[in-house]
C-alpha cells in the first residue's frame, strides 16, 4: 500500500470524481469529496514526512514501466513540500463549501459541481506529482476544464460568472498550448518527456535557437497560466463571480501549482546555467513581477468588492513570487516556495471568510460589511489577521515571506527592487485599512441584512488563520522545506 | 529573582493587566485599580532591573535559524524600561481620573490597549536583537491606533489613518529594508557593544544605510516624518501623555539610539563621519519645530511640537556620535519623559478642570489652578534646560558632545532652541500666572482638577527636579 | 532555399497558428474565438505529427516484418491525448456561448462589454 502513495494521490480525487456525479442523494457528493480530500491531505502528509526523514527521492513507475519509456511519480523535496498545501487546501475549502454551495448552487447540480470539484482538485495533485511533461499538460488541461466549468457554476448568483469563464478557457486554452508548442520543440531536440531525462540530454543542444524557443513557449504559457502581469486579465472576473468555494480553493491553489510547474521546468529541465536563463529571463520576470506588485496592489487599492480586491490582491502576490523566482538564485526560490505556501494560507483563510459573507447577502463589499465588525466579530477579525498578513506584519506567515524575499534581492545587491518590494507591501495597508475601517469603525446602517455567524462559517476561515499565524512564529519547518526544495534546482549554501 | 524571570515579568506583567481589564470590565475600580497595582510591581521590577548587572538573556523562541525572538537588556534598554515602568502607574492614575472626569466612553478598550502598548515598549527596551525589536515595534504602532482613534469621530479616523500611514510605511519600506539589509550584510541581527557593522560594509554607503533607520524610524519624529505626532493629539490627553510623551516617541528615539550604538557603533559612525548629515538634519528639525511651536496656540499642538523639538535632541545626540553625546542622549530620555509628561498632564488636568485648550484663553488660570500651573513651571524649565532641573544635565552633556566632535554650530543651536523654549512655553507659565482674566474664566476661586490627576501631575513635576539631583544613577557610559 | 521547402510543413503549422490565434485576439464573436482557438490547436496538432515522420516510414502498426521502417508512434499518442483536450475544451467553450447567448441575448464582445459595465456601474453605486 504504502508505495503506491503516490499514484493514490491524485488517483482517490481522480476516481471520485464520475463516483460523485452519479450521487444524487442529499449531501453525499459532498461527504465523498470530504472524504477523498481528507484522504488526499493524508497521503500528502505521509509522503511529506516520509521525504522528510529519508531525504530521498520516491519514484514511481506507472504500470511498471521504468523511466524513460514510463511515465514516473516523483516526490522530491519540492514536489513533497508543495503536495499537502493543495490537498490540506483542498480538504479545508471542502469543509467549508457545504454550506457554500447550498446557499450559492442549485441542488440538482450540487452532485455535478462536486464531481467538478474533484476533478480539478485531482488536475492539480497531477501536475504536482507527475515527473513527466506531457503528463503535465494532461492534468493541467484536467485541471483547468474543471475550473472553467466550476467558475460558470456562479451563473446562479451572478450571470457575469458566465462570460467571465470564457475569457479564462480562451486564455487558459492559449496558454496551455503554448506549452505545449514548447514541449514538442523540446521533444524534437531530445526525444524524451520525462523531466529528468530532458534535464540531461538538453545539456547537449541548449546552445541551439530551439531550445531558446522552446524555453520562451513554455514560459510564456505558464506565465499565463499563473497569471503573471501583463497576462493577469482572466484571474479577476474569474474568481470575483465564481462561487464562494470556488474563489477559495482556486485562489490559493490554482496558481500556486502553476508557479510550481513553472520552477519545476525552468530550473529543473532547463537549469540555471542555461544561457540566457539567468540574466535576460531573469531579468524579465524581475521586471514583470514588481510591476504585477504594484498593478495589482494599486488596483485592489480602488476596488470596493471583496472578491475583486483580494483577487487582484493575489495578483500582486504572485508578482512577489515571481520576484523570488527572478533573483536566480536559491534564496529566492526559497522565498517563492514560501510565500507560494503561506500566501495560499492568508487567502485561503480571506476567501473562505469573505465566502461566509457572501453567502449571507449576495456581496461581500465595503457597503455589505458596514459596521459587521459587531456583528460578525469572529469572521471579521479572520479577515483582519488575514490582511495584515498580506500587508507582513511580524508573526504572521507574510512577515516570513517578505523577509526571504527581501533577503533574496538583497544579497544579489537589488537594493532598489527591494526597498520597490516593500513600497508595494506598505500600499496593501491601504485597501485593508478601509475595510477594517468599514468594519469596525462605522455604523450598521438601519435596514441592512443582519448578519450572523455560526461555527461552520468561520471555523475553516480559522483554520488557516491558525495556521497563518502558526507559521509566522514557527517558521523553521517550512524555511528548512523551502531550502530543501530549492536546493533540488540549484545547490549551493544557504 | 532570577534575571530572565525579571526580564518575563517586565513583559508579562503588562499582558496580565490587560487580560484582566478585560476579564473585569464590568467593575470599573477593579479593573483600573488592579491595572494600578500591576504598574506598581512592574514599576518595582523595572527599577530592580536598572540596579542589576547585564547579562541575562531571555530566549523566547527561533522564527527560523538566524531569527529569534529573545531579549537581553543592557543599560539604555533598561533605562527605557525604568522610565515607562514607573511613568505607566502615574499615568494610569492619571487615566482614570481623565477619563471619569472628562465623561469620555469605552473605558474597557482603552485601558486594554494602553496595557498592551506598554508591553510592547517593554519589548522594544530589552530587544536583544533588531528582529524582536522590530515586531515589538510593530506591535506599539498597532496597539496604540484604537487609543489615537478613541474618539470616534472623523478627525479621530482622519489622524488615524495619518497615524498609521507614516509610521507603518515608514517601517516597512525602510526600517525593514535596513533590518534585513543589515542582515545579509553581516548574517546577524544581535546587537553588541561597538556595533556589528564594521569590516561588513563599504564605509560610501554607511550614511545611506543609517539614512535607512532614521528615516525608518518614524516614531522619532524626525523631519519630515514628523505629520503624525500633532495629528495624534486628537486622542484624550492621557495617550498624549504617556504615549506620545513618553512610550511611543520614546521608542523611536530610543531605537535610534540603540541602532546607532550597537549596530552601527559610535566609532565606526565618528571614524566615518557617516552621521554628520543627520547632525544637520537633526538640529534642523529642533528649531524648526520650536518656531512651528510659536505658532500654535492650541496647547497640546504647541506641546506636541515642542516634543518633536526635543526629540531632534537625542538623535543629535546620535548622531554626534561622541560618548558623552549619546549619554547626554539617553539622559534626555528620561528627563524629557518627567518634563513632557508632566506638561501634558497639566493641558488635561486644564481641559477636565475647565475645558480650555487654547492658551490665549488662560490668562490668569495660575491663579486659579495654582499647584497645576507650578507643576507646569517646573516641567517648562526642564525642557528648556534650566538647573536644578534635570534638562539641564542632558542639554550640558550634548554641548560637550558637540565641542567633543567640533560641531561648533550645534553649540549655537542648541542654544537658541532653549531661548525658543524659553519663548513658547514660558508665554503659557507667564500668561497663567501674571496676565489679566480672560473671559472664559468664571470665577477667581482656586479650582484644580480631581486629585487623581493632580497628584501624578505633582509626582511627575518632583521627578524632574530629584533627577537633577541622582542624575549620576542615569549617566550611562557607552565607552569610546 | 532547399531547407524552406524541406521544411514546408514548419511553416504550415505556423501559418495555421497565427491565423488561429489572430481570430482568438482580433475577432469580437465568441464563437469566432472558438474557431480560432481550435485552429490554433489543430495547428499544434499538425507540429508534433509532421515532426514525428520519418523519411521513408509507414503508419506504426506492427506488420511483423522485421525490416519495415515506421514513423515515430509516440507522437501520435500525445496528439490523441491532446485531441481529447481540445474536444472537451471545444464542448465547454461552446457549452458557455450557448448559456451566455441565453442569459445576454448576444455573443459580441462589445455588446457584452456594455451590458456588464452597466450592471458594474449600478452595483458600484448601491454598494
Amino acid at each position: 500500500m504504502m508505495q503506491h502513495l503516490p499514484i493514490l494521490q491524485v488517483l482517490l480525487p481522480l476516481l471520485g470524481a464520475p463516483l460523485a456525479a452519479l450521487l444524487r442523494g442529499r449531501d453525499m457528493a459532498w461527504g465523498l469529496a470530504l472524504l477523498l480530500t481528507g484522504a488526499a491531505f493524508l497521503i500528502s502528509i505521509i509522503l511529506f514526512s516520509q521525504q522528510q526523514m529519508t531525504g530521498e527521492t520516491l519514484v514511481y513507475d506507472l504500470g511498471g514501466w521504468p523511466a524513460p519509456i514510463g511515465i514516473v511519480y516523483v516526490i522530491d523535496a519540492a514536489s513533497a513540500l508543495v503536495l499537502p498545501v493543495i490537498s490540506g487546501i483542498a480538504f479545508v475549502a471542502t469543509i467549508a463549501a457545504r454550506r457554500l454551495v447550498e446557499a450559492e448552487i442549485d441542488a440538482r447540480d450540487h452532485a455535478l459541481f462536486y464531481a467538478a470539484w474533484l476533478l480539478t482538485i485531482a488536475g492539480m495533485l497531477g501536475q504536482v506529482t507527475t515527473g513527466d511533461a506531457f503528463n503535465i499538460f494532461v492534468f493541467l488541461e484536467i485541471s483547468s476544464l474543471s475550473a472553467y466549468a466550476l467558475v460558470a457554476m456562479g451563473a446562479g448568483r451572478d450571470r457575469r460568472a458566465l462570460p467571465a469563464a470564457f475569457n479564462y478557457l480562451i486564455l487558459g486554452t492559449v496558454g496551455a498550448t503554448f506549452y505545449v508548442i514548447g514541449l514538442g520543440l523540446l521533444y524534437m531536440l531530445t526525444g524524451t518527456l520525462n523531466l529528468m531525462d530532458l534535464s540531461e540530454r538538453l545539456a547537449d543542444v541548449q546552445s541551439t535557437r530551439a531550445a531558446f524557443t522552446a524555453l520562451a513557449f513554455i514560459a510564456l504559457g505558464l506565465f499565463l497560466k499563473m497569471a503573471l502581469f501583463p497576462l493577469h486579465f482572466w484571474l479577476v472576473p474569474a474568481y470575483a463571480h465564481a462561487p464562494s468555494a470556488v474563489s477559495a480553493l482556486m485562489a490559493a491553489t490554482a496558481t500556486k501549482v502553476s508557479v510550481y510547474v513553472l520552477i519545476r521546468l525552468v530550473f529543473g529541465v532547463f537549469g540555471i546555467d542555461f544561457p540566457g536563463l539567468a540574466d535576460a529571463v531573469g531579468l524579465l520576470v524581475l521586471t514583470l513581477g514588481i510591476a504585477g506588485a504594484f498593478v495589482g496592489t494599486l488596483a485592489a487599492i480602488l476596488e470596493t468588492d471583496l472578491k475583486k480586491l483580494f483577487a487582484q490582491s493575489s495578483i500582486a502576490q504572485l508578482g512577489y513570487m515571481a520576484i523570488g523566482i527572478g533573483a536566480m538564485s536559491a534564496t529566492g526560490l526559497a522565498a517563492a516556495f514560501i510565500h507560494l505556501f503561506n500566501h495560499a494560507l492568508m487567502k485561503a483563510a480571506l476567501f473562505l471568510a469573505i465566502g461566509a459573507i457572501a453567502a449571507q447577502v449576495g456581496r461581500a463589499s465595503m457597503g455589505t460589511i458596514q459596521g459587521a465588525g459587531r456583528q460578525i466579530p469572529l469572521t471579521m477579525t479572520a479577515i483582519l489577521v488575514g490582511g495584515l498578513a498580506l500587508i507582513g506584519v511580524p508573526l504572521t506567515a507574510g512577515f516570513i515571506s517578505k523577509l526571504y524575499l527581501v533577503r533574496a534581492l538583497l544579497e544579489q545587491d537589488f537594493w532598489l527592487l527591494a526597498a520597490l518590494t516593500f513600497i508595494s507591501s506598505a500600499l496593501a495597508l491601504a485597501y485593508v485599512w478601509k475595510i477594517i475601517e468599514a468594519a469596525w469603525l462605522k455604523e450598521r446602517p438601519k435596514g441592512a441584512p443582519v448578519l450572523v455567524e455560526t461555527p461552520v462559517h468561520y471555523v475553516p476561515a480559522w483554520l488557516m488563520v491558525i495556521a497563518t499565524i502558526g507559521f509566522g512564529i514557527f517558521a523553521s519547518p517550512l524555511v528548512d522545506a523551502a531550502y530543501a526544495a530549492a536546493h533540488v534546482f540549484i545547490g549551493g549554501a544557504r | 529573582m532570577a534575571g530572565d524571570m525579571l526580564i518575563l515579568a517586565l513583559l508579562g506583567l503588562p499582558l496580565l493587566a490587560s487580560a484582566l481589564v478585560l476579564v473585569l470590565r464590568d467593575k470599573p475600580n477593579l479593573r483600573d485599580g488592579q491595572a494600578l497595582l500591576i504598574g506598581l510591581i512592574t514599576a518595582a521590577c523595572a527599577i530592580e532591573l536598572y540596579g542589576r548587572a547585564d547579562g541575562d538573556t531571555l530566549f523566547i523562541l527561533s522564527l527560523a535559524v538566524g531569527l529569534d525572538i529573545s531579549f537581553t537588556p543592557e543599560p539604555l534598554g533598561k533605562l527605557f524600561a525604568l522610565v515607562a515602568g514607573v511613568l505607566w502607574p502615574v499615568a494610569t492614575l492619571y487615566t482614570v481620573g481623565y477619563m471619569r472626569g472628562a465623561g469620555e466612553e469605552n473605558h474597557t478598550r482603552f485601558m486594554f490597549f494602553y496595557a498592551i502598548a506598554i508591553h510592547a515598549a517593554m519589548g522594544i527596551a530589552l530587544s536583544g536583537n533588531l528582529l524582536t525589536l522590530f515586531v515589538f515595534y510593530e506591535l506599539l504602532t498597532f496597539s496604540t491606533y484604537p487609543l489615537v482613534t478613541h474618539k470616534g469621530t472623523p478627525e479621530a479616523m482622519r489622524a488615524g489613518r495619518i497615524y498609521l500611514g507614516i509610521l507603518v510605511a515608514s517601517s516597512v519600506i525602510l526600517l525593514l529594508l535596513g533590518v534585513i539589509g543589515i542582515w545579509v550584510l553581516t548574517s546577524t541581527l544581535d546587537f553588541a557593544t561597538g556595533g556589528i557593522l564594521a569590516g561588513h560594509i563599504d564605509p560610501f554607503y554607511v550614511p545611506l544605510l543609517l539614512a535607512l533607520f532614521a528615516f525608518g524610524i518614524g516614531k522619532a519624529a524626525l523631519m519630515p516624518l514628523h505629520r503624525w505626532l500633532p495629528a495624534a493629539m486628537v486622542a484624550p490627553t492621557p495617550v498624549s501623555a504617556l504615549l506620545h510623551a513618553v512610550a511611543v516617541v520614546k521608542a523611536g528615539v530610543f531605537t535610534v539610539l540603540k541602532v546607532a550604538v550597537y549596530v552601527f557603533g559610535i566609532d565606526f559612525l565618528r571614524e566615518t563621519g557617516s552621521s554628520d548629515w543627520l547632525v544637520w538634519l537633526a538640529s534642523f528639525s529642533i528649531l524648526a519645530a520650536s518656531i512651528v511651536a510659536m505658532s500654535k496656540t492650541n496647547l497640546k499642538a504647541r506641546l506636541a511640537y515642542s516634543t518633536i523639538s526635543q526629540l531632534g535632541y537625542i538623535v543629535l545626540g546620535a548622531a554626534l556620535a561622541t560618548s558623552l553625546a549619546a549619554s547626554g542622549a539617553a539622559l534626555h530620555i528620561a528627563a524629557h519623559a518627567a518634563g513632557k509628561i508632566t506638561l501634558f498632564f497639566c493641558a488635561g488636568a486644564i481641559y477636565v478642570a475647565h475645558h480650555l485648550t487654547d492658551i490665549k484663553e488662560m490668562n490668569g488660570l495660575g491663579r486659579v489652578m495654582p499647584v497645576t500651573f507650578t507643576a507646569f513651571a517646573l516641567g517648562a524649565l526642564s525642557i528648556i534646560g534650566v538647573p536644578p532641573l534635570a534638562g539641564a544635565w542632558s542639554k550640558i552633556m550634548l554641548m560637550g558632545g558637540a565641542l567633543d566632535n567640533g560641531h561648533l554650530a550645534v553649540l549655537a543651536v542648541l542654544m537658541l532652541s532653549s531661548l525658543l523654549n524659553l519663548v513658547y512655553l514660558g508665554e503659557i507659565v507667564l500668561r497663567g500666572f501674571f496676565a489679566a482674566p480672560s473671559h472664559g474664566l468664571k470665577s477667581e476661586a482656586v479650582q484644580e482638577a480631581p486629585l487623581t490627576m493632580v497628584l501624578p501631575l505633582c509626582l511627575t513635576a518632583l521627578m524632574s527636579l530629584a533627577l537633577f539631583f541622582a542624575v549620576d544613577v542615569f549617566i550611562l557610559d557607552f565607552g569610546g | 532555399m532547399s531547407n524552406l521547402i524541406a521544411h514546408w510543413n514548419y511553416f504550415l503549422v505556423i501559418a495555421l497558428m497565427m491565423i488561429g490565434f489572430y481570430a482568438v485576439i482580433a475577432r469580437g464573436n465568441m464563437v469566432k474565438k472558438m474557431v480560432g482557438l481550435t485552429i490554433f490547436q489543430t495547428s499544434v496538432f499538425m507540429l508534433y505529427i509532421s515532426m514525428g515522420k520519418v523519411a521513408n516510414g509507414t503508419a506504426p502498426i506492427l506488420t511483423g516484418d522485421a525490416t519495415t521502417l515506421y514513423a515515430n508512434p509516440l507522437p501520435h499518442v500525445l496528439i490523441l491525448t491532446a485531441i481529447v483536450v481540445g474536444v472537451a475544451t471545444t464542448a465547454v467553450g461552446y457549452a458557455l456561448i450557448i448559456r451566455v447567448y441565453e442569459s445576454y441575448g448576444t455573443i459580441e464582445d462589445d455588446e457584452l462589454i456594455k451590458i456588464i459595465e452597466a450592471e458594474e456601474n449600478a452595483e458600484a453605486s448601491n454598494a
